[in-house]
């Protein structure tokens, strides 16, 4: 190891160094190309009134009319993102924990669990968005019975509209909002079985209950996966090809009044909603954490 | 003693409460009843749809048939297989998942190999645009790309969905390249050494030891990668329409492809488009990832535990 001069010391870290960029280039490029250019070209667009013609593109600076245009006169664009906002914030809790209980079951030791793990692995391979689009159309989405009963339809009508749209939804929905979780579960079963086994059995010989030792021992060791879960499911449901939301600014994307420009602004608006809601989420989740190993 | 610590009646209670070793017969019952109620559920959607897809026009109109119909009827599918136009559609979408999704496992893997195997400044900044790439909705970058690719003539071009993914940007590579970096980080810097010594190149380092030892991280990748390729419509719909269809692009126009064969007006009744005609559109187009999921079935719900991601 002496041998080493500091001199030759360097020169081995910077060939490590630029080796490693070697590995990484063509991803640091596709980055510029296909996501930083095309981004700051998307921002640009949002200020702009674009016309496409078979030529050229043509932008006519308008400032914040794009954005005044989506969050002051167009009443659809509010609605939806609100109706978005509500749906991430039901569905989150509802993904997390369902896919934690799956995930706490397929951990047990029992006959069948190949076969019950293919069932709850299976929609990972189905949510493609005209599939589920077809299936909500026949209603087979919705939670099974309820929905059509006549009582729950009443008492739907008796709710105040705030907080009708939100049980609405979990009721038509429902098992959509469960297809959602299964990388979720994926991921909490690695977490809980990288839980030493040792410890349930300390715990055990110690006198803890199987309630005590859910929220000792295994609901602490399942925040790491909670907060990627949570962002994971957030994420892929703000991006389905399916949501309300998308699917609007893409419409308006080939409005002759608007465009690209106004699509652009949106898409940036819808962003910052999805980023803020990330936001929330984790900081709470984060609180939640630190409260739970206190 | 009481007669409920008699040794009888305590095996009795452990076979049917159980113990600290073994669950008991009514927790299994309970377990069991409590997994097929939820898994019934769960597949409820799946199972509506197959059984709406086999029924006949006449059972669709019966209000007593609801689970059970009284034939099995495949006109639907033969319609539904028309409508898709069934072959060209299938080896578009096998197409248009698998080569990208090779292209884009590849790269994703070189990359996540340069981030966990050398020390180079400005790692956590990538990895800081690697988490913006996942997180970036398409829509807030698709615009410009598609304007680019029609200036290009590249509209419609598989080489539109395949570039993107050449470069470490295809659909979800964030999500790849940070498995093959779980994967690699803990791949022994013994053996890289010993082949360094040996006088190995970084190349050869990476291909013949490397490679070779986080297969399954590729395998993983690799049919991940083609569900979501396969079921990603939002991007496919806006860089390959006009030039090739795939099977969930032609199923999301399924209702007018179907009044073009068989125009509302000319056909009889039971030639209608109909709700079972829509669920065999819907049941072939998620087919050939079912038949792919009971083959590989192992890969996925093992997938974790194969790639070695530990859930950070």
């Amino acid at each position: 190891m002496t041998g080493y001069s500091p001199r030759r010391e360097i020169s081995l870290r910077t060939r490590e160094a630029l080796h490693g960029y070697g590995f990484i280039l063509i991803w640091v490029v596709g980055f510029l190309l296909f996501t930083l250019l095309p981004l700051i070209e998307t921002f640009r667009y949002s200020f702009n009134q674009v016309t496409v013609t078979t030529a050229s593109i043509n932008l006519n600076f308008v400032e914040w009319a794009n954005y005044t245009r989506a969050l002051f006169t167009d009443p659809n664009f509010i609605e939806l993102l609100i109706g978005y906002t509500i749906e991430t914030l039901v569905s989150v809790p509802i993904v997390l924990i369902f896919a934690m209980i799956i995930a706490m079951f397929l951990n047990l030791k029992f006959k069948f669990k190949g076969l019950f793990r293919v069932i709850f692995f299976l929609p990972i391979v189905i949510t493609s968005g005209p599939v589920i689009k077809e299936l909500t159309a026949q209603g087979a989405a919705a939670a099974p019975g309820i929905s059509t009963i006549p009582a729950v339809i009443e008492f739907l009508e008796q709710l105040p509209r705030a907080l009708r749209s939100p049980v609405e939804y979990l009721l038509t929905s429902f098992i959509l909002i469960l297809w959602f979780s299964g990388v979720q579960i994926l991921i909490y079963l690695a977490s809980l079985q990288k839980v030493d086994r040792s410890i349930y059995e300390a715990a055990a010989i110690d006198g803890a209950s199987s309630w005590a030792t859910f929220w000792k021992i295994i609901l602490p060791s399942l925040s790491t996966a909670t907060v990627v879960n949570a962002i994971y499911t957030i994420v892929s449901l703000s991006h389905f090809s399916e949501n309300k939301v998308i699917r609007y600014i893409y419409d308006r994307t080939y409005d002759v009044q608007g465009g690209i420009g106004y699509a652009s602004a949106m898409a940036f608006i819808y962003f910052g909603v999805m980023i803020i809601l990330l936001t929330i989420v984790y900081l709470f989740l984060q609180q939640w954490a630190r409260r739970g190993t206190r | 003693m009481s007669i409920f610590h008699h040794p009888v009646i305590q095996r009795f209670r452990w076979l049917l409460f159980g113990s600290r070793a073994h669950r008991g017969l009514t927790m299994n019952a309970a377990l069991y009843a409590l997994l097929i109620a939820i898994g019934f559920v769960y597949l409820q959607p799946l199972l509506f749809m197959f059984v709406t897809s086999i029924k006949s026009p006449d059972d669709l109109l019966n209000p007593m048939v609801q689970w059970v119909p009284t034939e099995f009827y495949l006109g639907n599918y033969i319609k539904g297989l028309r409508v898709l136009n069934y072959s060209n559609t299938l080896m578009a979408s096998a197409a248009m998942s698998i080569v990208p999704s090779m292209l884009q496992v590849i790269v994703a893997s070189v990359v996540g190999y340069g981030l966990a195997r050398y020390r180079f400044r400005g790692k956590p900044l990538i990895f800081i645009l690697l988490l913006a790439t996942f997180l970036i909705p398409p829509q807030n970058t698709v615009i410009p790309q598609m304007l680019t690719y029609r200036n290009l003539g590249l509209l419609g071009n598989p080489l539109a969905l395949i570039l993107p993914a050449v470069m470490g940007q295809g659909y979800k590579s964030a999500i790849f390249i940070l498995i093959f970096y779980q994967s690699y980080i803990s791949f022994p810097k013994v053996l890289e050494e010993s082949a360094r010594l040996d006088g190995a190149s970084d190349m050869r380092v990476f291909l013949t030891l490397a490679v070779p030892s986080a297969l399954p991280a590729y395998i993983v990748s690799f049919i991940f990668s083609i569900v979501w390729y396969w079921n990603e419509t939002f991007l496919t719909v806006i860089f390959l329409e006009g030039g090739v269809t795939t099977l969930p692009m032609q199923l999301s126009k399924f209702t007018q492809a179907y009044e073009n064969l068989y125009p509302p007006g000319t056909v009889n009744i039971f030639d209608r488009l109909n709700e079972a005609v829509k669920m065999s559109g819907t049941f072939l187009n998620i087919l050939p990832l079912l038949v792919m999921y009971f083959i590989l079935q192992k890969w996925f719900v093992e997938s974790v535990e194969m790639t070695g991601i530990t859930g950070e």
